[in-house]
């Protein structure tokens, strides 16, 4: 790890103030902010990050979840993974992202790790985490050592010849389903963006992953009500029971009224190079019945465009079941 | 063998910088070699000085020479570290000291001692819940956390919400049992 001052933000203004000197927001940043550090500091250790400047963020008063005029709810960025899997309004209201959030990480991670972070959470590339291997993301224009090589958790969607690094975040996943906004203080004032539009496919800069600059500080995530009577469901398929990453994972919330679905949101974990929105596979359910035929059709058409590599074929498969089954539970009647 | 580690990291961490100053990054601050930083630690208070980059994990041991907690991975992956802050079940080797200011830590070495085991060491002990010992303290140190957690109350809970600390030797089946007969005391 390189040497780095660290000092600790006073209020919001102070943090962005400090970091808007930052010559990038990631891309070798000079200035970061520091919350709960489960990936700052690990990816600080291997030499991937190499800020000059670490600002301690966690103090700031972002840390509240709560209930929104609209019937919605608003989360504070340094609200920790644990306590928002808990928290009595998400368990209610937003189901998949309690199991989404439950299903990332081990215990003592989700006590730290925060929803800004998470949002903000690195490629598990194998390639992105070795120096001494060419990197787009980390090195703009070395060549990808993934395409070609050991690429079996890697992506198959959004993928381009730059980059085919997967978003390993679970909590993501879910945000995405629920059509979240991500809410942003910077220095030319508060902005507030899509979740869809908050993280930007790899093209030809993988370095650049979401639309946050230097002196950007996300502050909070809202989400919308829900349609009344709709369910959600998140599904995670991985090498182990517990404690990995997907190979891939489903979120879906889903209200069928008279035996048509009404209302469908799915996204996709594992296998995007950002939390996957499937409006393909949400067309093929609008106004269907819900059944196995549907589903099958609703999944092959989120796979339509998958881009396999030469180890990681099976995730179109294993994706396309992993909706199909989400899919299936969501809909039970029994 | 301590002493020699740290003569022989010092022109290592010098080197870093001298580099750092050479290249781009020639016009921001050099950064102070240490940073004072006060750590209350098992219900003491420390005052510290450091280089910015050490860990929670790196301080206790290196400096308040608390070697009960165990480095494994150093990357977050083993929990050998699990320490305490404010109550939770924290991996001490992804937390910076300098960012703990007025928290409470608790290590292994605060939870009990050889006249007076915590019942959950006891019961360590009395269900062989280790082997080599070395990821025993992170173990006991989870499960402690876990009594407060709401967790449920199988075996399969109890698994899961112990996964972030993992055993080489696989102990696992005597710590479950260790846990369960605590849980079912309390």
């Amino acid at each position: 790890m390189e040497l780095f001052q660290l000092s600790r933000a006073n209020d919001v203004r102070d943090a962005i103030a400090s970091s808007a000197a930052s010559s990038g927001a990631l891309e070798s940043a000079q200035v970061r902010f520091l919350a709960g550090g489960t990936t700052l500091l690990d990816l600080m250790k291997l030499n991937v990050e190499r800020p000059g400047r670490v600002i301690d963020i966690s103090r700031l008063p972002l840390n509240q979840v709560e209930a929104t005029a609209d019937g919605g709810v608003k989360i504070g960025a340094t609200v920790r993974n644990a306590d928002l899997a808990t928290h009595p309004l998400i368990r209610e209201r937003y189901a998949v992202l309690s199991q989404a959030l439950l299903a990332g990480a081990s215990a003592q991670l989700r006590n730290m790790a925060t929803t800004g972070g998470n949002l903000l959470q690195r490629t598990r590339c194998v390639y992105f985490r070795d120096t001494t291997m060419p990197c787009n993301k980390r090195t703009p224009g070395a060549g990808c050592a993934a395409i070609g090589g050991f690429n079996r958790t890697m992506a198959i969607l959004g993928v381009s010849d730059a980059c085919i690094a997967s978003n390993p975040s679970d909590m993501n996943v879910a945000l995405t389903a629920l059509d979240a906004t991500i809410h942003i203080e910077g220095t030319k004032g508060p902005r507030s963006v899509p979740i869809d539009a908050f993280f930007l496919l790899p093209g030809a800069t993988p370095q650049r992953e979401t639309v946050i600059e230097a002196g950007d500080l996300i502050t909070h995530v809202t989400l919308p009500p829900q349609p009344e009577g709709s369910r959600s469901l998140y599904l995670k398929l991985r090498d182990r029971a517990s404690y990995e990453f997907a190979l891939a994972s489903a979120a879906v919330v889903v209200k069928v009224v008279d035996g048509r679905i009404a209302h469908a949101r799915v996204a996709l974990g594992g296998v995007g190079t950002k939390p996957w929105h499937s409006t393909e596979a949400e067309a093929a359910l609008a106004d269907a019945t819900p059944d196995a035929a549907t589903f099958a059709r609703a999944a092959d058409a989120a796979l339509a465009n998958a881009q396999p590599q030469s180890q990681n074929g099976f995730k179109v498969e294993l994706a396309r079941r992993c909706l199909v089954h989400a899919l299936t539970q969501a809909t039970r009647t029994d | 063998m301590q002493h020699t580690a740290s003569r022989r990291d010092a022109p290592a961490n010098q080197a870093v910088s001298d580099r750092r100053d050479s290249e781009s990054r020639s016009t921001s601050p050099t950064p102070p070699p240490t940073m004072s930083v006060e750590l209350s630690v098992n219900g003491k208070t420390y005052s510290l000085a450091l280089d910015p980059r050490t860990t929670l994990l790196d301080a206790l041991r290196e400096h308040l020479h608390l070697t009960g907690t165990k480095k494994g991975c150093d990357h977050g992956q083993c929990g050998a570290c699990t320490v305490h802050v404010n109550g939770r079940r924290v991996n001490a080797c992804l937390s910076l000291a300098g960012t703990l200011e007025g928290d409470e830590i608790t290590t292994i070495e605060g939870i009990g001692s050889v006249a007076a085991l915590h019942p959950m060491q006891q019961s360590f002990v009395e269900c062989d819940g280790y082997q080599c010992g070395y990821c025993t303290s992170g173990q006991i140190m989870s499960a402690v956390a876990l009594l407060g957690e709401p967790i449920g109350p199988a075996d399969a809970d109890v698994r899961e919400a112990m996964s972030g600390n993992l055993c080489r030797c696989g102990a696992y089946q005597n710590i479950v049992t260790a846990i369960q007969r605590v849980r079912e005391k309390a």
